[in-house]
């Protein structure tokens, strides 16, 4: 396990540098001066400008400037929004916003998709089967910002059954329907993934000697079955948390929720490019760390991939 | 020691007389019957489905309309908007009625469809090309190749490519047209096509019609080519597929959130997104070209489950 840990992080040291290198890459080929935007129509002494220009390193070759920036991140030091406000400070504001929403829609995507996925994989061909899959379908195919407006139309205003917009605070059960929507892009695939796993599971020799010990299917559906189908779904959730980031940026901004998604949301609408740039940067960290836990955990859950 | 007088006893179970079933029966091929290969059976089964039908008479319609919207509608779809108009209902002639600014919801939306197409063809074609050189060189020469190509794949799957295409767009907020948001989409959306024909190369590679190709001395490269990928691109056709309908969700995305297209280019995106304001008096506005965008995606997506259906073994053996 430690050697597995240990290779995984080794791993992940390239991504990182790649990644943020290649965003970096894409601001610093940005269009324009940013001190010169710094100040309106009339232009500063030279002297301001060239001491400005020293102080953020904007006299230095690329490369240099890239490892300013990285030795930034590091320290944990993300640059200031377009308002002058530290990322940092907007960051602690905002985090845990973002962290309840996505923990509410996951734990909503797991409960339907798992439910759902078993129930049509023991049921195989059956009318609950076959519905669940024409759903899956059709949510797949809805464009997350369409099931927001539905959603906020049909069950915030029209019928009243939460608020459409999320209040000071954001209180939990303001953040219900904003994390059905958000759990609704998962749930499809969720439930599929574990449907199919079900499926293959239940073929297999273990189960069949279960059944020929004379276990109920009480205790094999539970506890033989569905523990060992939900290994690919724990590896999906992985690649789920940058669907969930995207999709909080959107949902955020529908619903009016005070989190990260929003404020990357609002930034992008004002055009406000570095306020972006360090948002999708957190973002893509976060991503990659969150994957780093998963892989780590699917090698805790299932031995062979330590070994090969 | 065993038992000698055991082997005396009669045997019990049955041994069919060799009159009977003949060895060379058993060991011929059939010939006379039609060749088959993955792609007929595939064929076959998708001929008998339903939902292979439907999802490729809709996207023929949206093709078709895309290709040509001066059929289905006269008013274009930017000039005589009358604000006297803005949000009206339907009336003659405007079966959909007016956005905001007074336009023709039906004839925006018809003149949309060619950008969401434009849009994921390109993108698909892009991520195509970029998947499979990736994928197929890591795949098939493995070792410091195979090591290079997939940490790039790695990084760029590092970042969720609509978070990505932000950057780029956001970057390029002067230059925005079809061409740029398809590439700044498809640039970072290529690996996951990469992974899945790399591990299906792995899977070919050590093929029997590999090993003699090798022995009749074919090159390494020609193999790769006409031997190898062939024989592993089924998986690629379905994402592809699906990747379609993911590049309109993301050009619609990027265009709501104002960083896609500009507005004097028809999207669905822009549209749903300027009527978002209007959405509490006026949301047949944003209803409609909902619909048309999600009806679009649906038909890719029922068309790449069905085919993924039809060439996945393992997936037929589930149904």
């Amino acid at each position: 396990m430690l050697w597995y840990t240990g290779k995984r992080l080794l791993q992940i040291i390239p991504v990182l540098l790649g990644a943020t290198f290649l965003i970096y890459f894409m601001v610093f080929s940005m269009p324009g001066d940013p001190i010169a935007a710094l100040f309106g129509d009339r232009p500063p002494a030279p002297g301001v400008i060239e001491q400005l220009r020293e102080q953020y390193h904007l006299n230095e070759p690329f490369i240099v400037q890239y490892f300013y920036y990285l030795a930034g991140i590091f320290q944990g030091d993300f640059g200031v929004t377009y308002s002058g406000q530290p990322v940092n400070e907007v960051l602690a504001r905002t985090f845990p916003v973002t962290i309840r929403l996505a923990l509410l829609a996951i734990f909503f995507e797991m409960i339907a998709g798992i439910s759902v996925g078993l129930i049509s994989g023991l049921r195989k061909g059956g009318i609950f089967d076959a519905t669940g899959l024409g759903v899956s379908l059709v949510l797949i195919s809805l464009p997350i910002f369409v099931l927001g407006f539905v959603a906020q139309y049909f069950m915030g205003i029209q019928w009243g059954w939460f608020s459409p917009t999320v209040g000071a605070g954001a209180p939990t059960q303001d953040l219900i329907l904003p994390a059905l929507v958000l759990a609704t892009i998962s749930f499809a695939q969720i439930s599929r993934l574990t449907r199919s796993s079900v499926i293959e599971t239940q073929g297999l020799d273990f189960v069949r000697t279960a059944y020929s010990k004379g276990l109920s299917g009480k205790r094999i559906v539970p506890v033989h079955i569905l523990r060992n189908s939900l290994i690919p779904v724990v590896t999906y959730l992985g690649t789920d948390f940058g669907t969930l980031l995207v999709g909080a940026t959107v949902t955020e901004g529908i619903f009016n929720v005070p989190g990260v998604g929003r404020t990357l949301y609002q930034a992008v609408i004002r055009g406000e490019g570095p306020t972006v740039v360090s948002f999708v940067t957190i973002m893509v960290l976060l991503y990659l760390i969150v994957n780093l836990l998963i892989d780590l955990l699917y090698a805790v859950l299932d031995p062979r991939i330590r070994y090969a | 020691m065993p038992d000698q007088s055991s082997s005396k006893l009669p045997i019990e179970h049955y041994v069919a007389p060799l009159e009977e079933t003949k060895l060379e029966a058993i060991d011929s091929v059939k010939t006379e019957g039609k060749p088959s290969n993955l792609w007929i059976d595939a064929w076959a089964d998708l001929r008998r489905r339903p939902m292979f039908w439907i999802s490729s008479a809709l996207i023929l319609i949206i093709v078709f309309i895309a290709l040509f919207p001066g059929l289905f509608t006269n008013e274009p779809p930017n000039a005589n908007c009358l604000l006297a108009n803005s949000n009206g209902a339907p009336v003659a002639g405007h079966p959909l009625g007016f956005t905001r600014q007074g336009c023709d919801v039906w004839s925006r939306i018809v003149h949309g469809a060619g950008t969401s197409l434009s849009v994921g063809i390109i993108v698909t074609i892009l991520v195509f090309t970029l998947g499979v050189i990736f994928g197929a060189f890591a795949g098939y020469y493995g070792g410091w190749t195979d090591g290079i190509l997939s940490r790039v794949g790695d990084i760029f799957f590092s970042i969720p490519y609509i978070l990505a295409a932000v950057v780029i767009m956001t970057v390029l907020a002067n230059y925005r047209s079809v061409w740029v948001i398809s590439l700044a989409i498809g640039i970072f959306a290529w690996p996951a096509t990469a992974r899945v024909l790399r591990s299906e190369i792995l899977r070919v590679k050590n093929s029997d019609f590999v090993t003699a190709a090798t022995a009749i001395g074919v090159s390494r490269f020609k193999i790769l080519w006409a031997h190898v990928v062939p024989n592993s691109i089924a998986p690629v056709i379905v994402i592809a597929t699906i990747s379609l309908a993911g590049a309109i969700v993301a050009e619609a995305t990027l265009s709501f959130l104002g960083v896609g297209l500009p507005t004097n280019i028809m999207s669905w995106g822009n549209d749903i997104a300027q009527a978002q304001t209007t959405l509490r008096t006026a949301p047949q506005v944003l209803i409609y070209p909902s619909i048309a965008l999600s009806l679009t995606v649906f038909s890719f997506i029922m068309l790449g489950e069905v085919v993924r259906d039809a060439l996945d073994p393992k997936a037929r053996a589930q149904r």
